[in-house]
């Protein structure tokens, strides 16, 4: 069985599910191909932080962008998703760390980000079970969290709703403009959108992407103990360090009441069996913060693979071996936050034109030559 | 075997006494009220009742989520359902 399409997405975490819905508003013929659950993947084993994030210009354009988008989106959104803008504290312990607050607060002022800067009293006071004393805070209230897999659910809903066709197949290959399924089946199309996180390396090997695993707890239901996403702000030493193992104190408040626990980063990791010593590192150092947090149940543990770049940028645009490929990948523990901004540029740039921002700095082409010369 | 002196327990405010041994789930039937409400308001009771199923979750002593069916009462517990 062969057929045409306008464009084939290959993956339906958050970032296809996304494209998917760009496409059929554009009145695109668009198939999706997911052999296994929607948003199963890093989709589901993320935290589903909306968060800008500023390591480098090209990050916070593309963070503060699909922020907005998500913003948006966020009166439609269904209850599941639980959308939530809690904004986040990035959690300062010493003068020096303050130092960065005080940097970061120029810089998403100058992207037009309003952020407030909290004193020790006054982080006290916003997040009582925090430990004393900590020298503050930077607070961005626009940030926001939500539950992925039910985000993606949603994209990929209203994407079927508008005509896109789901095969529920594993794909074999990608090339010169042919998507064979495990079934015998060919999807032909001009426009291949790979947006299958990590997996994209089965199917291009050549892509610079490494897997960095990361581990999750969950605990029982505490409503109100604490109200922000809460990330220290050493994580960034943390998330930049491009090859230890680390964890970094991150804590998200659920709209259920629930906890989410991280955050830990490792190379190298084959499986995403849990590992109960980097669990134990992440929640010691959860517990340093938040020194009560050691009472409460935890009732799920789990990992996932993030798919990492070497400069921290997604791939989004053509794929310079194959003029039928595009990359929406590479996004690393930023997926849920830019996906809908990795779709609407891209969808652009197919259609030819001007995205809202840039995309020169996530085109795959950066990477080319170092392909060509691997 | 000597007789062991009774235990007082607030259960919602609500003062009662039991025999010692008593798990605070048992004190809870006593008083004959749920555990605890589902996420979307139905009462839940001890199922197992041998600390598997956490249905019969309630706050002991400002401790969220115990298991009242492994929790024996003791002199001046306070404890509170949802």
């Amino acid at each position: 069985m062969s057929e045409t399409w306008d464009v084939v997405i290959v993956g339906a975490g958050i970032v296809g599910a996304a494209c998917a819905f760009q496409c059929v508003s554009r009145g695109m013929r668009t198939a999706v191909v997911e052999a296994k659950s929607i948003g199963g993947g890093a989709t589901a084993a993320g935290m589903g932080h909306i968060v800008v994030m500023d390591d480098s210009p090209a990050q916070l354009a593309l963070t503060h962008y699909s922020q907005s988008l998500w913003q948006h989106l966020a009166t439609v959104l269904p209850a599941s998703v639980e959308y939530e803008k809690c904004g986040t504290l990035w959690v300062a312990a010493d003068d020096e760390e303050m130092q960065e607050v005080h940097r970061k607060s120029e810089v998403y002022a100058a992207a037009g980000v309003a952020t407030e800067i909290l004193d020790g009293p006054m982080l006290a006071d916003a997040e009582p079970q925090l430990r004393r004393p900590l020298a503050g805070a930077l607070l961005v209230p626009s940030d926001a969290v939500l539950y992925p897999p039910c985000a993606a659910g949603y994209l990929m809903d209203e994407a079927l709703r508008l005509g896109a066709q789901l095969y529920r197949r594993k794909v074999l290959s990608v090339h010169s403009g042919e998507v064979r399924l495990d079934d015998g089946t060919q999807l032909n199309s001009t426009h291949i959108v790979i947006a299958s996180g990590a997996d994209a390396c089965d199917l291009l090997p050549a892509l610079p992407i490494k897997k960095r695993k990361g581990h999750l707890v969950i605990t029982d239901r505490y409503p109100g103990f604490v109200r922000h996403q809460l990330v220290e702000l050493g994580y960034l030493k943390s998330a930049h360090s491009s090859t230890a193992d680390s964890v970094a104190f991150n804590v998200q408040p659920r709209k259920t009441g629930q906890l989410l626990i991280g955050s830990s980063r490792q190379y190298g990791a084959e499986d995403t069996a849990v590992s109960q010593q980097t669990v134990a590192a992440m929640t010691e150092r959860a517990q340093w913060y938040l020194p009560k947090i050691g009472g409460l149940s935890a009732i799920r543990v789990w990992a996932g693979f993030r798919a990492a770049t070497p400069d921290k940028l997604p791939l989004i645009g053509p794929w310079p071996e194959d003029d039928s490929l595009f990359l929406a990948t590479g996004h690393e523990g930023l997926g849920i936050t830019t996906s809908l901004g990795t779709a609407s540029i891209l969808l652009d740039h197919l259609e030819g034109k001007s995205p809202s921002i840039p995309i020169s700095p996530y085109l795959p082409a950066r990477f080319a030559r170092s392909v060509v010369s691997a | 075997m000597p007789e062991l002196p009774p235990v007082h327990l607030l259960i919602n405010d609500v003062a009662i006494t039991v025999d010692q041994g008593t798990t605070v789930a048992s004190a809870i039937l006593i008083v004959g009220i749920p555990m605890r409400l589902s996420v979307t308001g139905e009462p839940r009771g001890p199922l197992c009742g041998m600390g598997i199923c956490f249905e019969c979750r309630a706050t002991i002593d400002g401790a969220q989520h115990q298991r009242s069916c492994q929790v024996l009462c003791a002199e001046g517990m306070e404890v509170r359902t949802s």
